[in-house]
């Protein structure tokens, strides 16, 4: 025990021997010293939280294909993967300096094209920066996926997923956001509250997927010949909520990460994001119970989606307590508008233009409407301008752009290859081609019957490969 | 010989074929099927939009024994997998004229 208290003591007197030898500290090194700790705190949060966020990527890859069928889920697979593979190179190229460019007009940057704005040897907040907004940018694009799943045309949604990270999504994102690095756009100057993008990334989201949908129609057999609705069914409700799980986890980088600042305001805002799931995962299942006599277990993830999409916008701006009104009113919201939808025979499997276009709206009006600062009619008309101004920029350019797809390259596959499966006619293969034997073997056959066991001799014999003559 | 084609509960399949292990039948060919008789199917919700099942989910059993054997079976079968309610199934008794073991190409009731 001695001897380790006295090695101890030499380690200590090494160590501030060492100390003594440095400069002696001064209150502005002190400042110094503490003001790179705070920087390289900044820098860790914010690529902690852009590595959650990019996790979100698999979240709707699951929801989409749990929410579709087994015959697309490699459809569904590429679709997720290449949608943010092309899209972080649209946005490294264009993407980035449209919407974080110097800004001149307030309508869209100008410069910081292809990461012009990193020099080797020089600052690399930049870096961090671009990384986190790269996942922001994925998130909008993926969100079309789900909408426009089943029927579409996998070139063409490769041409819709490079253009709405190069230009749709980056422009918007200018107006409301480009003073968080070098830009500085109209609506941001009147003060528009969008804290993690209710509107600059769900709403442009959810508006596209709107345009996407209206153009490519229902899937076939969705609605009857006399107008009635015949539900598709997802093929794994287990991997659609395992993605609504993923999500949710995800959201907790996408919307306490937006500090893009080790702070303690993220406490609050990580509070009120969970808040606001919980309680529109709560709402939707009871307007789902009392509307159709059971908790809908698809509603319900939507639910729990839905507070999130709507707590992005205002979520360092509210009290815990609003978070939880606000994602309750979601909860309702987005049952509504799965069915108002479905009625008008717009066509989408998962609800993405409920929960994220719809949500999305009401969210960036809550922000205005609980706003912790006290509201008044000027900031609700300026949430309302941007949502407006959002649906009046993304719908009409998505809408065009998928009718020049349409007209050009073709947007929907035919009829014989959408009843095929998009993965055996697009990607020539099958998502599961060993499910029917396994799952005859899991069916519980005992006794040696099973495709999958061997328990006596012959039955081993019989599984040794055959010799090739 | 006869085959005897059960269609029975899937949530009986175990009780049946200890039932048929118990009198002696240690072979029996299992499938998962389909369909409806007086039971007919019921009515399902998916997000919100209610649609009809008409093929409930079953088991098949297909077991081929020789014909002294088949009031046995047939006895087995409908005690081990009767629950008394609507849906319990439907046994069928089929002649089989022919049977041969691949390995051995034994035939008749030697291959069985």
């Amino acid at each position: 025990m001695k001897k380790i208290i006295i090695s101890g003591l030499l380690v200590l007197c090494g160590v501030t021997g060492a100390w003594a030898a440095d400069k002696v500290p001064t209150v502005l090194s002190n400042k110094e010293a503490i003001d790179l700790v705070q920087t390289h705190a900044d820098y860790v949060w914010t690529l902690l939280a852009a590595a959650l966020v990019f996790f979100m990527q698999a979240g709707f890859a699951m929801v989409e294909t749990g929410f579709t069928r087994a015959k697309n889920a490699i459809n569904i697979m590429m679709k997720n993967l290449m949608d943010f593979a092309m899209g972080s190179l649209a946005f490294w190229a264009i993407g980035f300096g449209l919407m974080f460019g110097v800004s001149k007009t307030g309508w869209f940057g100008t410069t910081g094209f292809f990461l012009s704005d990193f020099k080797p040897g020089g600052d690399p907040w930049v870096l961090a920066f671009w990384m986190f907004q790269v996942v922001f940018a994925a998130t909008a694009a993926t969100i079309v996926s789900g909408a426009m799943a089943e029927r579409t045309k996998f070139i063409g949604y490769l041409i819709y997923s490079v253009v709405i990270s190069l230009l749709i999504y980056p422009v918007f994102g200018s107006w409301a956001w480009g003073g968080l690095y070098k830009g500085g756009g109209w609506l941001e100057h009147l003060g528009f509250i969008d804290f993690a993008g209710s509107t600059v990334v769900h709403s442009v989201g959810g508006w596209a997927a709107l345009a996407g949908t209206i153009v490519l129609g229902p899937r076939i057999g969705k609605y009857t010949k006399d107008g009635k609705i015949k539900p598709i069914l997802g093929h794994n409700i287990p991997l659609a909520a395992l993605g609504v799980f993923i999500l949710w986890l995800g959201w907790f980088g996408f919307n306490p990460g937006s500090t893009t600042a080790a702070n303690k305001d993220i406490a609050m805002i990580f509070v009120n994001t969970n808040l606001a799931a919980a309680a529109g995962a709560v709402m939707a299942m009871m307007t789902a119970w009392i509307k159709f006599g059971k908790p809908d277990s698809g509603m319900t993830l939507n639910g729990a989606l839905a507070g999130l999409v709507a707590i992005t916008s205002p979520c360092a701006t509210v009290t815990p307590l609003s978070a939880i009104i606000i994602g309750a009113i979601a909860g309702v919201i987005v049952v509504l508008a799965v069915l108002f939808f479905d009625r008008i025979r717009i066509d989408d499997p998962v609800g993405a233009i409920s929960v994220h276009g719809v949500c999305g709206a009401w969210g960036t009006l809550s922000a205005g409407i609980f706003n912790i600062g006290g509201t008044s009619l000027k900031i609700i008309g300026v949430q309302l301008l941007g949502i407006s101004a959002c649906f009046l920029w993304v719908f009409p350019t998505a809408f065009l752009l998928f009718k020049l797809i349409d007209v050009t390259i073709g947007l929907r596959v035919s009829p014989e290859e959408e009843l095929e499966g998009l993965d055996f006619v697009e990607h020539g293969g099958t998502a599961y081609p060993d499910f029917e034997i396994s799952h005859a073997g899991g069916m519980g056959t005992t006794g040696g019957h099973g495709l999958l066991k061997a328990n006596t001799a012959s039955e081993k014999l019989l599984r040794q490969p055959v010799e090739q003559s | 010989m006869n085959k005897i084609e059960a269609i029975i509960k899937p949530f009986k399949l175990d009780d049946v074929k200890d039932a048929l292990n118990k009198i002696g039948i240690n072979g029996m060919t299992v499938n998962e099927v389909k369909g409806f008789g007086r039971q007919r199917g019921h009515k399902e919700i998916y997000r919100g939009a209610e649609y009809q099942v008409d093929f409930i989910p079953k088991i098949k059993i297909d077991v081929v024994v020789d014909s002294s054997l088949v009031d046995q079976v047939v006895e087995a079968i409908s005690k081990s997998a009767n629950t008394g309610k609507i849906g319990d199934g439907k046994i069928f008794v089929l002649p089989v004229s022919e049977a041969v073991r691949i390995r051995t190409g034994e035939r008749g009731e030697d291959a069985i």
